[in-house]
Protein backbone atom coordinates (compact mmCIF):
# COMPACT_ATOMS: atom_id res chain seq x y z
CA UNK A 1 0.00 0.00 0.00
CA UNK A 2 1.42 3.33 -0.95
CA UNK A 3 0.37 6.21 1.67
CA UNK A 4 1.64 10.13 1.21
CA UNK A 5 2.63 12.36 3.85
CA UNK A 6 3.14 16.11 3.59
CA UNK A 7 6.77 17.24 4.42
CA UNK A 8 8.57 20.38 5.29
CA UNK A 9 12.00 18.78 3.39
CA UNK A 10 13.18 15.73 0.82
CA UNK A 11 14.91 13.57 3.57
CA UNK A 12 12.86 11.30 6.14
CA UNK A 13 14.70 13.69 8.60
CA UNK A 14 12.72 15.88 8.01
CA UNK A 15 9.40 16.91 9.62
CA UNK A 16 5.54 16.32 9.08
CA UNK A 17 4.41 19.53 7.28
CA UNK A 18 1.05 20.93 8.93
CA UNK A 19 -0.36 22.15 6.03
CA UNK A 20 -1.68 19.95 3.29
CA UNK A 21 -2.16 21.97 -0.04
CA UNK A 22 0.91 23.86 0.31
CA UNK A 23 3.24 21.80 1.83
CA UNK A 24 6.84 21.71 0.84
CA UNK A 25 7.16 18.06 0.11
CA UNK A 26 5.00 14.75 -0.71
CA UNK A 27 6.31 11.92 0.30
CA UNK A 28 5.27 8.62 -1.29
CA UNK A 29 5.88 5.95 1.13
CA UNK A 30 5.39 2.26 -0.05
CA UNK A 31 4.56 -0.22 3.12
CA UNK A 32 5.78 -3.46 0.98
CA UNK A 33 8.63 -1.97 -0.32
CA UNK A 34 9.74 -0.06 2.47
CA UNK A 35 10.31 2.48 -0.28
CA UNK A 36 9.87 6.47 -0.17
CA UNK A 37 9.99 8.60 -3.19
CA UNK A 38 10.38 12.25 -3.23
CA UNK A 39 7.97 15.05 -4.85
CA UNK A 40 8.16 18.84 -4.72
CA UNK A 41 4.89 20.23 -4.47
CA UNK A 42 4.10 22.13 -7.39
CA UNK A 43 1.10 23.71 -6.44
CA UNK A 44 2.94 25.42 -3.27
CA UNK A 45 2.74 28.99 -4.54
CA UNK A 46 -0.71 28.79 -5.97
CA UNK A 47 -3.20 31.26 -5.78
CA UNK A 48 -5.87 28.88 -5.12
CA UNK A 49 -6.89 25.53 -6.07
CA UNK A 50 -3.86 24.03 -4.40
CA UNK A 51 -5.50 21.92 -2.10
CA UNK A 52 -7.53 20.28 -4.78
CA UNK A 53 -4.59 19.84 -7.08
CA UNK A 54 -2.64 18.28 -4.64
CA UNK A 55 -5.06 15.82 -4.21
CA UNK A 56 -4.85 15.08 -7.39
CA UNK A 57 -1.10 14.41 -7.25
CA UNK A 58 -1.34 11.93 -4.43
CA UNK A 59 -4.05 10.52 -6.19
CA UNK A 60 -2.12 9.97 -9.42
CA UNK A 61 0.43 8.10 -7.35
CA UNK A 62 -1.59 5.81 -6.32
CA UNK A 63 -1.57 6.36 -2.71
CA UNK A 64 -4.25 4.82 -0.53
CA UNK A 65 -3.97 6.91 2.46
CA UNK A 66 -2.91 10.43 3.54
CA UNK A 67 -0.98 12.37 6.32
CA UNK A 68 -0.88 15.87 7.11
CA UNK A 69 -1.56 18.02 10.02
CA UNK A 70 -4.86 19.53 8.60
CA UNK A 71 -6.79 19.41 5.57
CA UNK A 72 -9.90 21.74 3.97
CA UNK A 73 -13.31 20.38 3.80
CA UNK A 74 -13.24 20.82 0.26
CA UNK A 75 -10.28 18.38 -0.01
CA UNK A 76 -11.31 16.08 2.76
CA UNK A 77 -14.53 15.70 0.11
CA UNK A 78 -12.42 15.24 -2.93
CA UNK A 79 -10.47 12.30 -0.82
CA UNK A 80 -13.79 10.63 0.26
CA UNK A 81 -15.18 10.80 -3.20
CA UNK A 82 -11.41 9.17 -4.16
CA UNK A 83 -11.84 6.69 -1.23
CA UNK A 84 -8.49 7.52 -0.06
CA UNK A 85 -7.93 7.60 3.81
CA UNK A 86 -7.04 10.49 5.99
CA UNK A 87 -4.90 10.97 8.95
CA UNK A 88 -4.17 13.78 10.91
CA UNK A 89 -0.93 14.27 13.07
CA UNK A 90 -1.66 17.09 15.58
CA UNK A 91 1.44 16.82 16.93
CA UNK A 92 4.13 19.09 16.22
CA UNK A 93 7.89 18.98 14.87
CA UNK A 94 6.98 14.51 14.19
CA UNK A 95 9.96 13.21 11.82
CA UNK A 96 8.61 11.37 8.83
CA UNK A 97 10.69 8.59 9.92
CA UNK A 98 9.23 8.14 13.10
CA UNK A 99 5.85 8.16 11.25
CA UNK A 100 7.25 5.77 8.69
CA UNK A 101 8.01 4.03 11.74
CA UNK A 102 4.53 3.45 13.23
CA UNK A 103 3.59 1.97 10.06
CA UNK A 104 6.01 -1.09 10.82
CA UNK A 105 4.31 -1.86 14.11
CA UNK B 1 4.32 27.60 17.35
CA UNK B 2 0.76 28.19 15.98
CA UNK B 3 -2.01 26.30 17.91
CA UNK B 4 -3.50 23.80 15.70
CA UNK B 5 -6.73 24.75 14.05
CA UNK B 6 -10.03 23.48 15.59
CA UNK B 7 -11.77 21.07 14.21
CA UNK B 8 -15.33 22.40 14.08
CA UNK B 9 -18.06 19.37 13.84
CA UNK B 10 -20.63 19.18 11.31
CA UNK B 11 -22.89 16.44 11.86
CA UNK B 12 -25.46 16.90 8.86
CA UNK B 13 -23.79 18.54 5.95
CA UNK B 14 -26.52 20.21 3.46
CA UNK B 15 -26.67 17.29 0.41
CA UNK B 16 -27.43 20.42 -1.94
CA UNK B 17 -24.66 22.88 -3.25
CA UNK B 18 -26.93 26.18 -2.51
CA UNK B 19 -29.58 28.05 -3.55
CA UNK B 20 -30.69 30.62 -6.13
CA UNK B 21 -33.13 33.19 -6.40
CA UNK B 22 -36.55 32.51 -8.27
CA UNK B 23 -36.69 35.06 -11.41
CA UNK B 24 -35.14 38.76 -11.41
CA UNK B 25 -32.05 39.41 -13.44
CA UNK B 26 -29.19 37.06 -13.40
CA UNK B 27 -26.57 37.54 -10.89
CA UNK B 28 -22.70 37.52 -11.30
CA UNK B 29 -22.86 37.84 -7.02
CA UNK B 30 -22.76 34.97 -5.12
CA UNK B 31 -23.18 34.53 -1.18
CA UNK B 32 -20.42 32.26 -0.11
CA UNK B 33 -21.79 30.18 3.23
CA UNK B 34 -19.50 28.04 4.83
CA UNK B 35 -20.49 24.42 6.58
CA UNK B 36 -19.78 26.14 9.75
CA UNK B 37 -22.18 28.79 8.94
CA UNK B 38 -24.81 26.33 7.76
CA UNK B 39 -24.68 24.45 10.51
CA UNK B 40 -25.47 27.31 12.96
CA UNK B 41 -28.42 28.37 11.71
CA UNK B 42 -29.60 24.78 11.46
CA UNK B 43 -28.73 24.02 15.18
CA UNK B 44 -30.19 27.12 16.22
CA UNK B 45 -33.28 28.20 13.92
CA UNK B 46 -34.25 24.56 12.79
CA UNK B 47 -33.13 22.35 15.64
CA UNK B 48 -34.30 24.81 18.01
CA UNK B 49 -31.08 24.32 20.14
CA UNK B 50 -30.08 27.19 22.49
CA UNK B 51 -26.68 28.64 21.82
CA UNK B 52 -24.81 26.70 25.26
CA UNK B 53 -25.97 23.35 23.02
CA UNK B 54 -25.52 24.58 19.77
CA UNK B 55 -21.83 24.99 20.68
CA UNK B 56 -21.09 22.20 22.09
CA UNK B 57 -22.40 20.21 19.61
CA UNK B 58 -20.65 21.48 16.69
CA UNK B 59 -17.52 21.71 19.54
CA UNK B 60 -16.59 25.09 19.65
CA UNK B 61 -17.03 28.08 22.80
CA UNK B 62 -20.30 30.27 22.96
CA UNK B 63 -18.48 33.28 21.61
CA UNK B 64 -17.10 31.64 18.42
CA UNK B 65 -20.39 30.01 17.92
CA UNK B 66 -22.19 33.54 18.44
CA UNK B 67 -19.66 34.74 15.76
CA UNK B 68 -20.44 32.30 13.39
CA UNK B 69 -23.80 32.53 13.91
CA UNK B 70 -24.13 36.33 13.28
CA UNK B 71 -21.94 36.00 9.89
CA UNK B 72 -24.71 32.83 8.82
CA UNK B 73 -27.32 35.35 9.66
CA UNK B 74 -26.23 38.39 7.54
CA UNK B 75 -25.34 36.82 4.73
CA UNK B 76 -28.76 34.92 4.22
CA UNK B 77 -30.09 38.75 4.91
CA UNK B 78 -28.10 39.29 1.78
CA UNK B 79 -29.36 36.66 0.02
CA UNK B 80 -32.60 37.47 0.09
CA UNK B 81 -32.89 41.53 0.31
CA UNK B 82 -30.53 41.35 -2.93
CA UNK B 83 -31.33 38.45 -4.59
CA UNK B 84 -28.10 36.77 -4.42
CA UNK B 85 -27.78 32.90 -5.16
CA UNK B 86 -25.54 31.18 -1.92
CA UNK B 87 -23.44 28.96 -2.45
CA UNK B 88 -22.14 26.34 0.33
CA UNK B 89 -18.54 25.77 0.81
CA UNK B 90 -16.13 24.13 3.45
CA UNK B 91 -14.27 26.26 5.99
CA UNK B 92 -12.06 24.18 8.45
CA UNK B 93 -14.45 21.69 8.79
CA UNK B 94 -14.34 17.73 9.22
CA UNK B 95 -17.75 16.13 9.01
CA UNK B 96 -19.12 13.96 12.39
CA UNK B 97 -19.44 10.37 12.72
CA UNK B 98 -16.43 9.45 10.96
CA UNK B 99 -13.56 10.63 12.55
CA UNK B 100 -11.60 8.55 15.33
CA UNK B 101 -9.15 8.87 17.57
CA UNK B 102 -5.85 6.54 18.24
CA UNK B 103 -4.97 6.26 22.15
CA UNK B 104 -1.54 4.83 20.94
CA UNK B 105 -0.02 7.43 18.28
CA UNK B 106 -2.05 9.76 18.61
CA UNK B 107 -3.38 10.52 15.03
CA UNK B 108 -7.03 11.32 13.96
CA UNK B 109 -7.96 9.17 10.99
CA UNK B 110 -11.62 9.21 9.35
CA UNK B 111 -13.49 5.88 8.00
CA UNK B 112 -15.55 6.16 4.86
CA UNK B 113 -18.54 3.31 5.62
CA UNK B 114 -20.34 5.27 7.99
CA UNK B 115 -22.74 2.14 8.21
CA UNK B 116 -19.82 0.49 10.44
CA UNK B 117 -17.32 1.52 12.86
CA UNK B 118 -13.28 1.64 12.03
CA UNK B 119 -11.74 -1.15 14.48
CA UNK B 120 -8.67 -0.57 13.79
CA UNK B 121 -5.97 3.01 13.51
CA UNK B 122 -5.15 3.55 10.24
CA UNK B 123 -1.53 4.51 10.93
CA UNK B 124 -0.40 2.06 13.72
CA UNK B 125 -3.22 -0.78 13.55
CA UNK B 126 -4.10 -0.28 17.20
CA UNK B 127 -7.23 -1.39 18.08
CA UNK B 128 -7.09 1.03 20.89
CA UNK B 129 -9.10 3.45 19.10
CA UNK B 130 -12.64 5.88 20.32
CA UNK B 131 -14.45 7.94 18.19
CA UNK B 132 -13.23 11.55 17.92
CA UNK B 133 -14.04 14.54 20.14
CA UNK B 134 -12.53 17.55 20.53
CA UNK B 135 -13.64 19.39 24.23
CA UNK B 136 -10.00 19.63 25.24
CA UNK B 137 -9.37 22.14 22.12
CA UNK B 138 -12.68 24.33 23.08
CA UNK B 139 -11.37 24.37 26.57
CA UNK B 140 -8.02 25.59 25.48
CA UNK B 141 -9.90 28.59 23.42
CA UNK B 142 -11.84 29.40 25.92
CA UNK B 143 -8.92 29.73 28.71
CA UNK B 144 -7.28 31.66 25.66
CA UNK B 145 -10.12 34.01 25.87
CA UNK B 146 -9.91 34.53 29.43
CA UNK B 147 -6.06 35.86 29.29
ZN1 LIG C 1 -2.55 4.69 15.94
Amino acid sequence: MKVAITSTGNSTDAVLDSRFGRCSWFIIYDTELKSTEFIPNPNIDSIEGAGIASARLIASKGAEKVISGEFGAKVKGVFDSLNIKLIVIKEENKTIKDIIKLFQK
Amino acid sequence: MPRPKLIRKVSNPPNFKGFKPIGGPENTHVVVMNYEEYEAIRLSDYELFGQMRASSQMGISRSTFARIYESARRKVALSFTQGLPIVFEGGKVYFDSEWYQCNDCGSLFNHHDRETLANECSLCCSKNIEQFSDESDDVSERNLKCK
